[in-house]
């Protein structure tokens, strides 16, 4: 056997790391566990529940409801801001002066806060004094988001269209600013349509920042609280009571922390699977 | 196709980037255009593929003007410095491109493919993408996608700028032959004169947008009608001193002299400008049409069996290689030999003399 001299000194090397993560990720993910199996009245008195939390969370309706609302939230705005913002992308100039006024316009609506957004779009689209719901009203629609499910949804994903659509823009248009020029004359003349300019050039060479944006604004998007809190509240009813509202109205409205601990965990949980799926679908893909 | 520009000027904003130019190229040829980096080979060849279109002039293939017509029905294929191929298409695919765009049956698709790959030696390659090849095999690639469309013109942008260099010297010995079957008339753009040289045919020298001479290759590169085209077409630079003409002598300088031989014996006693190469000033004399001249050496650049001794003589420093491993340290003084029989001596404007 080979004699190996056992060094433990490295150890100390990754030790700052493991203190860092420790605080920022493990020990508050622990805490979550912690409550995710306990039943509590206070005083720091806990009580052995095992997984009775997470069977109660997996089986309620109401956990049902908010899923399946989040999930069609997010498939809306994805299959709306990518294409859109891939759209917006190919239409921005490619040198001169405007391009630097794109750029900034494009970026303006990520640098403001999402409560701020969320303010915003709530006073322009009240149906009495915002500019958005009176406009909708003259034109001889009955909106009003603060009543009608219907209203509310629309209101929520024209929102997050408009707050999010620029950061998909900006990935893509990177994207096309790294194919140099010969690809578009190679292109011309082999006498291509511009159609097959996109599908076999601009498409393919825009493939890993897209993959990049869709990764983001999925998992943005399935975590949104802010801006629908602050518009709707959640409400009419529980119509816009995506994922994280609900979870914050259980544990902090109800104060039932166990249950919130462990929708929390399989929140995470989902998150992360589906971000998994997403991506290793995508670089599958870009093997081929 | 014979390819011709009459009067063509392109300019661009203020700026001049090709003065008025004519040029012939007929059909079946192998051009190249030669110059250094902006000269104006990329806006020629732009110029000809229709890519852009000329502020003055007009563009005329096979005696007819195609200036107004548009890139796609002008029949050319371009090959770039890039390696320019569909990203996500294979190597067939890319290489058929341009036939499904041109709606080319499928069965002669598929034979005018397995012709053009075998001839570029990707027959092996043609399932895989482009990001599987090497460079050489990528650019091997984006020829064959020239070559298969049967186009009457190819332009090539300097092809084997990117690629390194044993990669350069095998495709830089096909090239030729490959173009020559296709009975294609040929633009080769390239900034290097050994490249010009060793590809043959015409040649057309370029220098700041003014295109200097054009003729066959041979032939320009040992009489450049001037000063300019020299220089374009010599790597390492042509070196140039004044020369004074008195009587039947040339006069370097006062100790320095050699006789006119009988080329220029009726030319006129003055002041002139004398160029030669590199190669024809040496450590060693070569025979016995030379001149000596004494320098101290500013550095030397020794390259396998060739030595380049960079060297300034009152003053002018001139380049010169020899073959041989010559170890010069900067500084050391040394005895080079001009062979006078190989001089060229251009007049006021710069123009060759005895043309």
């Amino acid at each position: 056997m080979i004699d190996k001299t056992t060094n433990q000194k490295a150890w100390f090397l990754v030790a700052p790391v493991v203190v860092l993560v420790a605080f920022n990720a493990l020990i508050p993910l622990m805490t979550v566990v912690n409550y995710s199996v306990q039943e509590t009245f206070g005083d720091n008195i806990f009580f052995w529940e095992g997984v009775k939390w997470f069977e109660q969370v997996l089986h309620s309706e109401r956990f049902h409801d908010s899923l399946l609302r989040q999930l069609s939230f997010t498939s809306i705005i994805l299959l709306i801001e990518v294409p859109l913002g891939v759209a917006v992308a190919l239409s921005m100039p490619k040198k001169g002066p405007w391009v630097s006024v794109c750029l900034v316009l494009m970026a303006l609506p990520l640098l403001i806060p999402w409560n701020v957004v969320g303010a915003m779009w709530n006073i322009f689209a009240l149906p009495d004094i915002g500019l958005l719901g009176r406009m909708i009203n003259g034109i001889g629609f009955d909106y009003n988001f603060t009543q009608q499910p219907t209203a509310a949804w629309f209101t929520v994903i024209l929102m997050d269209v408009w707050h999010w659509t620029s950061l998909v823009t900006l990935l893509a248009y990177a994207g096309l600013c790294s194919i140099p020029d010969a690809y578009y004359q190679a292109a011309r003349i082999d006498g291509a349509s511009s159609w097959s300019v996109f599908r076999y050039i601009q498409l393919p060479k825009m493939k890993r920042v897209l993959t990049i944006a869709i990764l983001l604004r999925f998992m943005d998007s399935f975590m949104i609280y802010t801006e629908p809190f602050v518009l709707t509240g959640g409400g009419p009813g529980n119509s816009t009571t995506f994922l994280s509202i609900d979870l914050v109205k259980i544990a902090l409205g109800q104060f039932d922390l166990g249950p919130a601990a462990a929708m929390s965990l399989i929140y995470f949980l989902i998150i992360l699977l589906l971000s998994w799926v997403f991506y290793t679908l995508m670089m599958r893909n870009e093997e081929q | 196709m014979s390819v011709e520009l009459k009067n063509v000027t392109k300019l661009s904003g203020a700026e001049t980037h090709i003065y008025e130019t004519n040029l012939r190229l007929e059909e079946g040829e192998f051009n190249i255009l030669l110059g250094t980096t902006l000269s104006g080979k990329t806006t020629l060849l732009r110029l000809m593929a229709g890519l852009e279109k000329p502020s003055m002039g007009e563009v005329w293939f096979n005696g007819e003007d195609v200036t107004g017509v548009p890139v796609q029905k002008r029949n050319l294929s371009m090959v770039y410095q890039q390696f320019i191929n569909y990203p996500n298409m294979s190597v067939y695919e890319n290489i058929a491109s341009p036939l499904r765009v041109a709606r080319t049956p499928a069965a002669e698709i598929k034979q005018r493919v397995d012709k053009v790959a075998e001839l570029l030696k990707l027959g092996p390659m043609l399932k895989r993408m482009p990001n599987e090849l090497s460079g050489g095999q990528q650019q091997r690639t984006a020829m064959a996608r020239a070559l298969v469309k049967d186009a009457g013109l190819v332009l090539l942008d300097e092809p084997l700028a990117n690629l390194d260099y044993k990669l350069r010297e095998e495709l830089r010995e096909e090239l030729p032959k490959l173009f020559k079957e296709s009975g294609a008339t040929v633009v080769y753009a390239t900034t290097e004169p050994i490249e010009a040289l060793l590809l043959g045919g015409h040649t057309t020298t370029l220098h700041e947008g003014n295109v200097t001479q054009h003729g066959a290759t041979a032939e320009i590169y040992r009489k450049p009608h001037d000063l300019l085209s020299a220089q374009v077409f010599s790597d390492p630079p042509i070196n140039t001193a004044k020369v004074t003409k008195k009587k039947e002598w040339f006069f370097l300088s006062d100790k320095v002299r050699w006789l006119a031989d009988d080329r220029y014996a009726n030319l006129e006693d003055g002041v002139y400008t004398v160029g030669f190469r590199p190669h024809h000033i040496n450590l060693m004399a070569k025979h016995d049409q030379t001149v000596t001249v004494q320098g101290s050496v500013v550095i030397t650049e020794i390259s396998g069996s060739e030595s380049v001794v960079h060297i300034d003589v009152d003053g002018d420093t001139w380049v010169s290689l020899s073959h041989g491993i010559h170890r010069l340290e900067a500084g050391d003084e040394a005895e080079l030999y001009i062979q006078t029989d190989r001089c060229l001596y251009f007049d006021e404007a710069l123009r060759l003399i005895g043309d």
